[in-house]
C-alpha cells in the first residue's frame, strides 16, 4: 500500500475488510503522521496506544470475520469530549490536569463501533473562537499556505481547528468536532474538508464540555461526504442521559447517499448576499448554484429576512448560556485552583477563574453575565430568544418553497493568525453564514468547492430541514462530485 | 446602554473573575463595542412573538425514580485540588 | 379574611405583624431530582453523589418523574392550579455547596400556581392562607466548618435532592397563625406522602418573611429569616423579628430588606454577613432542559392517587361518624393517627357486625383516652404502638359483647401493652372474663346480704343509698368479674324481695 494516510474512512474500512492491510498498519501510519505533525500543534494529547489497542482488537476480530462499522479506523477527538483516563481540558488552563473517569456518549459510541483514538485535538478555549487562537496551549497552524510565498501561518478556523488541521494534514482520516455557531463548518471550509452539524438533538451532549447548551451539537469532520455520513451514523442516536436528545432511530445515511437532485428544490437565500462579500465567494456561490442545477435540482430564490440579526442574537444567547455553564469551573472539585495567601472562598473563586480562563472566555462570560443581570434580562436575553424564534420561522417558511438551502460557508478564505484577533467583532463576523442554522437547530454541512486566488480552500454550505441530514448529505455529494476538489495542502511541516 | 468601569467591575465580581484596573480599562471599550452592536436587535419588531423555548420540537422526558448512580466517591474526588476524609476541602467559610 | 387581634404594643401604639412563609419541603423519592443517586439520609460523605451532582464537565440533568408527580399531587391537595406547561430556570450564584454554580429551580413558570390552606390557630380565628405557588428545585450540598481549623469541608450527598418550595401569601398575622399554618402544611404533605415532614433531618425548613405596620397601613419593609427548622423556632423568630422592627422604627430607624439568620440558642435573629455582595441571580431558562409539559393522563393519575385529605376527613368524622369536633380534630391532625383510627374503626365494626358509625364514638374515646394516655406514658408514637388497631378492635368487641366490663377492659389493656398478646388470649389465660352466670352471682349476693344483715335492714327501711354499697361488696367478692348489669339486676331482686 502506497500511503495509508491518504485513505478516507470508507477506504480504510473497506480495505481493512478486504484484507488489503491490517488495522495495526493503519494505526501505526497515522500515529507516525501525528508525531510528525507537531509543528501544526493540532494535538494536545497524543494517544497512540489507544489507536493501537483498538487496531489490535479489530485485527483479532477480522480473524473471526467480526467487523464493526468503524473497525480499523483511527480518529482524532476534539478535546471538548471527555475521555476516560485521558486529560480533557477544552484547551483551557482551568481544566489543566483534569482526567475524566467517564467517557462521553459520542466517544463511547465511536469506540464501541471499533474506532481508536489518535489523540485529543486542540481547539479554541471552551470552543469560543473562529480561528483556534484562543487555546491556552497555543494556536493550531493550518497546513495550508497562501500562494504568495509569504508563508504566513494561517488559521485553520475554529473552534474545531485542531480537528480541521488534523484531517486536512492527513494526520487523521476523520475527527469529531462540535458546532455551536459554525465551529465544524467554518474550519472545514478553511481547510478544504467536509463537516456536518446534524439536527440539534441527534448527537448526545453527555460528556461534552458545554459551551452554549441550546446550540452545541457534535458532528464529524472528514475528507468527503461519504465519510461524514459514516461517522455521523456512528455518533448519532438517542441518549437517555441528555434531556434534549431526540428519541428517533438513526437513518442509514451512507446507504441513502445519492447525488441525484432531480425533483429537489435548492433555495438561495437572498439575504446571504452580504455587503462587502469578496467576489470570489460570490463566484463560488454561483458555481455551486450551477452544479446544483446540473445535478437536476430546481433553483428557487428564498428570503430569510432576519438573517442580519442572527449574529447579534447569537452573541447574546451563547455568552448568556456560557456564563452559567462555566460557573462550575471554580477550583473546588477539579482543575486548577488559585489560592492567594489569606484568600477566602469567594476570593479563591475569583483568582482561580481569573488565572484559568483566557481573555475571549472572560469576555464572553462578562457579556453573558451582563445580559442576564437584573434589569437587562428582558431587553437582551428575552429579546434575543424572540428574534431567534423569528429566525427559526424564516427557515420554516423558506422550507415550504425548497428542500435545502445553498450558501457560502464563510465570508472569506482562511486568514492569517493574528490578523483578526485584536478585533472581536471582526472575528465574530466570520460566522455570519453559519450562525443562523445553529440558532434554528438545523442540519448543515460544509463541503470544499474551490480555491481562492491565493490557492486557499473555500466551502459551500448546505442547510436542511430539521432531521433531513440525508437531504443535506445528498446535496453535498452532488456539489462534491461536480467540484472535484482534490487540492491538498503541500506538506511543509 | 453602555458600561463604565464600575459596571465592568460589578459584572466581573458577579462572575467571580478577578480583574485588574488595566484589564478593566481595556474591557470597557471592548464590551461597549460588542453591546452597541448587539443592540441592533432593538430594531426588530417582536410584538406578540413568544421567545423560542425548544430549538427542535421535542418533549421533556422524565426518568423513573430508581437509584442507578452514586457510591463512586473515589471518582467524585479523584480530580479534586484538595480532598480530605471523603470531603472536598476549601478555605474556611464564615457564614 | 378574618382579622387577627394579635398586636405588638409599641411606644407609639399598636403594631400589626405581617408574615409570609416560604417552606422548602424535601420531596419523598428514592433518587435525586436530576440524577440517579440515592436520597437516603445519613450516608457516608459524598457517597450519594453522581457525576451530575458533582457538576463534572459535560454532565446533564434528566428529571425524575416521581418528583414532578409528588409536587403535582401536593398542588392538587391544596386546590391549586396545576400548570401543564412549566419550565426550569437556573438561579446563578457562587457558593461552595452549589457545584454547578447555579441551582435549577423554577422562577418564571412554576409547576403549581395559586392554592389555599385553611388553618385553626390555637389562639385566634380559623382562616384561609393563600398559597402563591409551589415550584420544584434542587437542594444544595452541605458545608462543615468545625472539622478543621482553616478549612471547610463539602459533602454533596444532599446536592440535587428534590425540594418543593411552597410560597404562601403574606396572609398570616401572628406567630400562632404561622405555627398553625406550618402544622397544617406538614399534615397535608404527610397525608399526600410527598414529604415526610421530618424537620430534624431537614426535610422541611422555612424562610420567614416578616414586616410590621400600623393596622390599616400599607405593608412595611420585610426581612427574610432563612432556614428556620422547627415550628417553635419559626414562632420565636417572628416574635423576635417583629419586636425588633417595631423598636427600630420607633427609635427613628428604618427596616432594611435583608436576609437574616435565627439563632435558636439566643432566640434572636441577626443579619447575615452579606455573602452575596449583590443578589443578582441572573435567572434564565435552563438550556439543558426542555419545557415540562404534562398530559391529562398524568394529571388524572395524580388526582386519582390522592388520599382523603385532613379537612375532608374531619368533616366526615364530624358528620357521618358523629364524632365531636374535638375528637375529629385530634384524630385527623396527623395522617398516622387517622390511619390508625380508621384501621381500629374497621376492625371494631367488623368484630361487632355493626356499621362504623355505630361504633365510632367508642373507638374514638378509647383511642383518645386509653391508647393516647398509654402511649404518652410510654413515650411512644402511634406508629410504634405495642397494641395494633386489630387488637384494639378486639378489645372493644369484648366490652361490647359483655365479656369485659370497663374496669376489666382496662386491666386487659395494660396486659396487652406489656405482652403484645391478643385480648381474647389474655382473658382466657387469666380468667378475666366477666360473669353473667346468675346462679353464681346470686350465691355471692346471698353471702353479702347475710354478712351485712344490719345494712340490709337499713336499706329495706328506706335507706336507698346503700344499694351502691351492696354493688361494691358484690363486685369486690367477685374480684371485679361480675357483669355490672346482671349484678345490679340480681341485687335489686334480692333486696326488694
Ligand atoms: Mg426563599
Ligand atoms: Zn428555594
Amino acid at each position: 500500500m502506497s500511503n495509508l494516510t491518504d485513505l478516507t474512512v470508507a477506504g480504510i474500512r473497506d480495505g481493512f475488510r478486504k484484507g488489503d492491510f491490517s488495522a495495526r498498519e493503519v494505526a501505526e501510519a497515522f500515529n507516525a503522521a501525528v508525531a510528525a505533525g507537531k509543528p501544526l500543534n493540532a494535538f494536545l494529547v497524543e494517544t497512540p496506544e489507544h489507536a493501537l489497542a483498538a487496531a489490535d482488537e479489530a485485527d483479532r476480530g477480522r480473524a473471526s470475520a467480526e467487523f464493526r462499522p468503524l473497525s480499523g479506523v483511527p480518529l482524532g477527538i476534539k478535546d471538548l469530549f471527555c475521555t476516560a483516563g485521558y486529560q480533557t481540558t477544552a484547551a483551557s488552563h482551568i481544566l489543566e490536569g483534569f482526567v475524566p473517569t467517564y467517557e462521553s456518549t459520542i466517544t463511547a459510541k465511536l469506540f464501541g463501533a471499533g474506532a481508536g483514538m489518535l489523540g485529543k485535538l486542540n481547539l479554541d478555549q471552551f470552543a469560543m473562537g473562529s480561528s483556534n487562537e484562543t487555546s491556552y496551549y497555543g494556536n493550531v497552524i493550518s497546513p495550508w499556505r497562501r500562494k504568495d510565498g509569504g508563508n504566513a501561518a494561517l488559521a485553520p478556523g475554529g473552534s474545531s481547528g485542531g480537528s480541521s488541521a488534523a484531517v486536512a494534514a492527513r494526520m487523521a482520516p476523520g475527527a469529531t468536532g462540535t458546532d455551536t455557531g459554525g465551529s465544524i463548518r467554518q474550519p472545514a471550509a478553511f481547510t478544504g474538508i467536509s463537516g456536518i452539524k446534524p439536527t440539534y438533538g441527534r448527537c448526545s451532549r453527555w460528556g461534552v464540555v458545554a459551551f452554549a447548551s441550546s446550540l452545541d451539537q457534535a458532528g464529524p469532520m472528514a475528507r468527503d461526504v461519504r465519510d461524514c455520513a459514516i461517522l455521523l451514523e456512528a455518533m448519532s442516536g438517542f441518549d437517555p442521559k441528555d434531556s434534549t436528545s431526540l428519541d428517533l432511530p438513526v437513518p442509514q445515511w451512507e446507504a441513502g447517499l445519492s447525488a441525484d437532485l432531480r425533483g429537489k428544490k435548492v433555495g438561495i437565500p437572498k439575504e446571504y448576499r452580504v455587503e462587502g462579500m469578496p467576489p470570489e465567494i460570490e463566484a463560488l456561490w454561483q458555481q455551486g448554484i450551477a452544479w446544483a442545477r446540473d445535478a437536476g435540482a430546481e433553483i428557487v430564490e428564498v428570503s430569510l429576512p432576519h438573517t442580519r440579526y442572527a449574529l447579534p442574537t447569537y452573541y447574546i444567547i451563547a455568552p448568556a448560556e456560557a456564563s452559567s455553564n462555566l460557573a462550575r469551573y471554580d477550583g473546588v472539585r477539579y482543575g486548577e485552583r488559585e489560592l492567594p495567601d489569606h484568600a477566602n472562598l469567594q476570593e479563591m473563586y475569583a483568582a482561580t477563574r481569573a488565572a484559568g480562563f483566557g481573555p475571549e472566555v472572560k469576555r464572553r462570560i462578562l457579556i453573558g453575565t451582563y445580559v442576564l443581570s437584573a434589569g437587562f434580562y428582558d431587553a437582551y436575553y428575552t429579546k434575543a430568544q424572540k428574534v431567534r424564534a423569528l429566525i427559526a420561522r424564516d427557515f420554516e417558511q423558506a422550507f415550504q418553497q425548497c428542500d435545502v438551502l445553498l450558501t457560502p460557508t464563510a465570508p472569506s478564505a482562511a486568514f492569517a493568525l493574528g490578523e483578526k484577533s485584536a478585533d472581536p467583532l471582526a472575528m465574530y463576523l466570520n460566522d455570519v453564514f453559519t450562525v443562523p442554522a445553529s440558532l434554528a437547530g438545523l442540519p448543515a454541512m460544509s463541503v470544499p468547492a474551490g480555491l481562492d486566488a491565493q490557492g486557499l480552500p473555500l466551502g459551500l454550505q448546505i442547510i436542511g430541514k430539521p432531521l433531513d441530514e440525508q437531504g443535506v448529505l445528498n446535496a453535498g455529494l452532488a456539489i462534491e462530485q461536480r467540484a472535484g476538489f482534490n487540492a491538498r495542502a503541500e506538506k511543509w511541516w | 446602554m453602555s458600561v463604565d468601569a464600575t459596571t465592568v467591575r460589578k459584572i466581573a465580581s458577579l462572575a467571580r473573575i478577578a480583574v485588574s484596573d488595566t484589564e478593566v480599562d481595556a474591557m470597557v471599550p471592548e464590551l461597549n463595542n460588542i453591546l452597541g452592536w448587539i443592540e441592533q436587535l432593538g430594531e426588530v419588531d417582536t410584538d406578540g412573538v413568544a421567545p423560542l423555548a425548544a430549538v427542535i420540537p421535542n418533549h421533556l422526558r422524565l426518568r423513573d425514580d430508581v437509584v442507578t448512580d452514586g457510591n463512586i466517591r473515589d471518582q467524585i474526588l479523584k480530580n479534586a485540588p484538595q480532598a480530605e476524609h471523603g470531603f472536598f476541602a476549601v478555605p474556611k467559610v464564615i457564614e | 379574611m378574618t382579622e387577627s387581634t394579635y398586636r405588638i404594643q409599641g411606644a407609639t401604639g399598636e403594631w400589626e405583624v405581617v408574615i409570609g412563609l416560604e417552606v422548602h419541603a424535601q420531596i419523598t423519592s428514592n433518587a435525586k431530582l436530576f440524577s440517579g443517586a440515592s436520597t437516603r439520609f445519613g450516608a457516608e460523605p459524598n457517597a450519594n453523589v453522581s457525576l451530575v451532582d458533582a457538576a463534572m464537565p459535560g454532565m446533564l440533568p434528566v428529571p425524575n418523574r416521581e418528583c414532578i408527580r409528588q409536587a403535582v399531587r401536593t398542588g392538587m391537595a391544596i386546590d391549586a392550579q396545576i400548570n401543564k406547561w412549566s419550565r426550569f430556570d437556573r438561579k446563578n450564584y457562587f457558593y461552595a455547596d452549589l457545584p454547578q454554580g447555579y441551582q435549577i429551580s423554577q422562577l418564571y413558570h412554576p409547576l403549581v400556581g395559586e392554592g389555599t390552606i385553611s388553618i385553626e390557630p390555637e389562639e385566634g380565628q380559623a382562616k384561609t392562607i393563600g398559597i402563591e405557588r409551589i415550584h420544584v428545585e434542587q437542594d444544595a450540598g452541605k458545608l462543615m466548618h468545625d472539622q478543621h481549623p482553616t478549612r471547610s469541608y463539602i459533602d454533596l450527598n444532599r446536592s440535587g435532592v428534590a425540594l418543593m418550595e411552597i410560597v404562601s401569601r403574606p396572609d398570616m398575622r401572628s406567630p400562632a397563625e404561622a405555627g398553625a399554618y406550618l402544622r397544617k402544611l406538614r399534615a397535608i404533605l404527610r397525608y399526600v406522602g410527598s414529604c415526610d415532614g421530618n424537620m430534624e433531618e431537614g426535610s422541611m425548613r422555612a424562610d420567614v418573611n416578616v414586616s410590621v405596620r400600623k393596622p390599616g397601613d400599607p405593608f412595611g419593609t420585610r426581612t427574610e429569616t432563612k432556614n428556620v427548622n422547627s415550628v417553635r423556632f419559626v414562632m420565636a423568630a417572628i416574635e423576635h423579628e417583629a419586636n425588633r422592627q417595631v423598636d427600630l422604627i420607633e427609635s427613628g430607624g428604618t427596616v432594611v430588606r435583608e436576609t437574616r439568620l435565627f439563632d435558636p440558642d439566643k432566640g434572636v435573629t441577626r443579619s447575615m454577613r452579606s455573602k452575596e455582595d449583590a443578589h443578582d441571580y441572573r435567572y434564565f431558562p435552563d438550556p439543558d432542559l426542555l419545557p415540562l409539559e404534562l398530559d391529562d393522563a398524568f394529571l388524572a393519575e395524580c388526582r386519582a392517587s390522592l388520599p382523603e385529605l385532613p379537612d375532608a376527613k374531619r368533616a366526615r368524622y364530624e358528620g357521618p361518624l358523629g364524632l365531636t369536633p374535638y375528637a375529629a380534630g385530634v384524630l385527623t391532625a396527623d395522617v398516622e393517627t387517622a390511619r390508625w383510627f380508621e384501621a381500629l374503626l374497621a376492625e371494631t365494626a367488623r368484630v361487632q357486625g355493626k356499621p362504623e358509625a355505630d361504633v365510632a364514638k367508642a373507638a374514638s374515646n378509647w383511642l383518645i383516652s386509653d391508647l393516647f394516655g398509654a402511649l404518652n406514658r410510654l413515650g411512644k408514637d402511634i406508629t410504634d404502638s405495642p397494641v395494633s388497631p386489630a387488637q384494639g378492635g378486639q378489645l372493644l368487641g369484648l366490652v361490647a359483647d359483655g365479656t369485659l366490663s370497663g374496669s376489666l377492659a382496662k386491666q386487659v389493656f395494660e396486659i396487652m401493652l406489656e405482652t403484645g398478646d391478643d385480648p381474647a388470649k389474655i382473658v382466657e389465660e387469666r380468667g378475666l372474663k366477666q360473669t353473667t352466670d346468675t346462679g353464681a352471682i346470686d350465691a355471692v349476693i346471698a353471702d353479702v346480704l347475710a354478712a351485712n344483715a344490719d345494712k340490709v335492714a337499713e336499706y329495706r327501711g328506706g335507706k336507698d343509698k346503700l344499694f351502691g354499697f351492696f354493688v361494691g361488696q358484690t363486685m369486690k367478692a367477685m374480684a371485679g368479674k361480675g357483669n355490672p348489669g346482671v349484678v345490679n339486676e340480681r341485687l335489686k331482686a334480692a333486696l326488694d324481695n
